[in-house]
């Protein structure tokens, strides 16, 4: 085909899931391109795993259109089961399998030669360190491995399309780089990788982010373009109580938002300088003690804390 | 359907299987368990009767009569009565079954009259217990009486006394009437019916629990090669298990087998395919396994033992009864295996039923393939 380059390998239109009277997923439209890491972001209920399940065309939509890799996945799912991989957010292979027999498992179903798959696991598992593992069973691995595992099977028959339900979720951190170790390396291979994840560091790791909030596309754009969307400004209180600064300050005029980041609060508010002397009056006021304030530049968490409640109002 | 993929389920099955040697052992050892249990339990023929005899006579003939009694296997003389309070007395603790009172002149009549009333006295509350005692006692008594009239002519020179007709029974098939033998192939359709549903019954519904369905789905795999692959190896299973449980039939409960091997592995496959489809087919409908395991269990039990002829005569049932009866595919095998066993009957002699077990497994592996369904919730 001639124009494969410029076709997105994902495109969805007008895509929309009911279930009864909630509409999971409202009209959602967007494209992932060869080699580009789409994400979902949004709160729980935002339908970001309804999303993945109708990509993976293991769920019927109410309405709209997918088309993967030039094939209606509505229309259908089987044609297009070669060229997508999804690993659901729970861990779906089989715990009484060990690492290899998973992995040959998943080979057969989408009947990839044997010496394909051999080459192909050993490089997937010796990508994630899991080349020691191959003989212990899937339910004795660690939470982490796990996961790695899920992304050894669903690569092993290299599908164009990538779909990935909370990959990393309680997942230790050096599994957690090792997994996007593994998806940039496929980035460079012209997989399209769409992931749904609620952890926002996450996030600012994707390409292009979707903001969802009940079932709606509110925001689509590249992070750093999404921060400069940013109405207001962020103000970074550290304070030993950070519960009750927040519960201080949130009702305050001119604040937008405000949200527990460790040990300090990130306020939202529309212009630093100017809120700046009125939330230190407030804490001193109402007896929350604070160490400082300082303005940050806005992250992932506050964008969405700050877009997300705007919409709401 | 690709015959890789096939393999590859199959192959994925018997590992988890193995690598769960409790469901293995429960899988192995639950036929011949419940064979033990229905092969010692189930048995319909009535021996060594408890019985209580009292002869108001005390005559050689009535001595001779309640001799009878005490020779045939049907009954056991558990004790003499010298009253009615006493034998009432003994029907009422229930140290007997029946009663036999010779009445005090019985000799006499049985002389003048060429016939003699005997009394009977039975515990009803067991109807069928009865019955058949009943039955017992008047054979016994017929035989006993025709052999004390047959005596005392010869005794006296007398041309023997003229007897009506008289059947000659020739039974077939069953020689000795011994239930255990009509019994066994009932208990082996039963368990295979038992076991085979069960065997199938969680094997969608674990991956739905486990949440590896969720993944398998998104694969190209067919339901069509889900299925096949997933019923694979537990047909490998319940040949095994059909096997064990023929043997203690035949070895164990020594019923007598008369048909050829090929006609039972033929038979016992189709009836397999059957159960287990069934099995698959609620496993497929149902996503949780206690849901799937009860409704296999309570669709083969209750259908099985009630409506397959085996503990009640389909003959004897109300004609709608009867009609349901064509939809319990128990009904077909255990008439075979019937046949097989008892008569011998190869394969042509079986056709209909054969044919009736053949459909039932066209219909039920369809069912089965569209009950799955490659889509969540």
């Amino acid at each position: 085909m001639t124009d494969a380059p410029s076709r997105p390998a994902v495109e969805v239109r007008g895509l929309t899931k009911r279930f009864g009277a909630r509409t999971a997923v409202d009209s959602l439209g967007f494209a992932c391109a060869a080699g580009e890491v789409f994400g979902f972001v949004g709160p729980d209920g935002a339908g970001k795993t309804t999303i993945m399940r109708l990509l993976a065309a293991v769920m019927p939509p109410d309405a709209g259109s997918i088309v993967i890799e030039g094939v209606d996945a509505v229309r259908e799912p089987e044609r297009v089961r070669s060229h997508v991989s999804y690993m659901p957010q729970r861990f779906g292979l089989y715990e009484d399998l060990t690492v290899d027999e998973n992995i040959a498992f998943f080979a057969e179903l989408f009947g990839i030669r044997r010496n394909d798959r051999d080459a192909r696991a050993a490089r997937l598992l010796a990508a994630s360190g899991m080349t020691p593992f191959r003989k212990r069973r899937a339910g004795q691995l660690s939470g982490g491995m796990k996961q790695k595992l899920g992304l050894t099977c669903s690569l092993i028959h290299t599908p164009k399309v990538l779909l990935l339900d909370e990959p990393t979720a309680g997942v230790d951190p050096v599994s957690r780089r090792d997994f996007w170790r593994i998806l940039y390396g496929l980035r460079g291979e012209g997989v399209a990788i769409v992931v749904a994840t609620s952890y926002l560091d996450e996030a600012e790791r994707c390409g292009r982010l979707g903001l969802m909030r009940e079932g709606r596309m509110l925001y689509c754009d590249t992070p750093s373009a999404l921060k400069a969307l940013m109405p207001g400004e962020i103000l970074a209180i550290a304070a030993p109580a950070p519960r009750a600064a927040r519960d201080v300050v949130a009702s305050l005029e001119g604040v937008g938002g405000a949200i527990l980041m460790g040990d300090s609060v990130h306020v939202v508010v529309d212009g630093a300088a100017r809120r700046l002397g009125a939330i230190e009056a407030a804490l001193a006021a109402a007896n929350v003690p604070f160490d400082e304030i300082e303005r940050i530049a806005p992250s992932i968490e506050d964008l969405f804390v700050s877009l997300l409640t705007e919409k709401a109002e | 359907m690709m015959l890789r993929r096939v393999r590859a389920v199959a192959q994925k099955e018997i590992i988890q299987i193995l690598r769960d040697p409790r469901s293995l052992m429960v899988v192995l050892l639950m036929p011949l368990m419940q064979m033990a249990l229905l092969g010692y339990g189930v048995n319909l023929d009535i021996k060594h009767v408890p019985a209580c005899v009292f002869d108001r006579e005390g005559s050689q003939q009535s001595q001779s009569l309640l001799k009878a009694f005490q020779a045939s296997q049907y009954f056991s003389v558990v004790e003499s009565e010298r009253t009615y309070a006493d034998v009432t007395r003994a029907i009422d603790a229930g140290r007997c079954k029946i009663a036999i009172v010779v009445p005090h002149d019985f000799s006499e009549t049985l002389a003048n009259a060429n016939a003699a009333s005997v009394q009977a006295i039975l515990d009803a509350t067991d109807d069928n217990t009865a019955n058949i005692a009943l039955g017992y006692a008047q054979a016994v008594i017929g035989a006993a009486s025709g052999n004390i009239q047959l005596e005392r002519a010869q005794a006296m020179g007398q041309p023997p006394p003229v007897v009506p007709a008289v059947a000659e029974y020739r039974v077939w098939y069953n020689e000795d009437l011994v239930s255990r033998n009509y019994i066994m192939p009932g208990v082996v359709a039963l368990v295979m019916a038992l076991v085979g549903a069960q065997l199938t019954s969680l094997t969608i519904s674990r991956e739905w629990e486990r949440g590896t369905m969720e993944v398998l789905v998104s694969t190209p795999v067919t339901s069509l090669e889900l299925m096949a692959g997933k019923i694979l190896p537990y047909f490998v299973i319940g040949l095994i298990d059909a096997a064990f449980c023929l043997m203690i039939a035949v070895f164990w409960f020594q019923a007598p087998f008369r048909g050829s091997i090929s006609t039972l592995f033929f038979t016992t496959s189709l009836f397999l395919v059957v159960v287990l489809g069934l099995g698959y087919f609620i496993s497929a409908s149902i996503k949780s396994q206690v849901g799937a395991s009860q409704i296999a269990l309570v669709a083969t039990l209750l259908p099985t033992t009630l409506l397959s002829g085996f503990a009640f005569p389909i003959e004897q049932m109300p004609a709608p009864i009867q009609w349901l009866t064509y939809l319990v595919p128990a009904r077909y095998y255990f008439s075979i295996l019937k046949s097989i066993f008892l008569k011998g009957s190869g394969i042509a002699d079986l056709a209909a039923p054969i044919a009736a077990l053949a459909l039932y497994a066209a219909v039920v592996g369809l069912l089965a393939a569209r009950a799955f369904k490659k889509t969540l919730g």
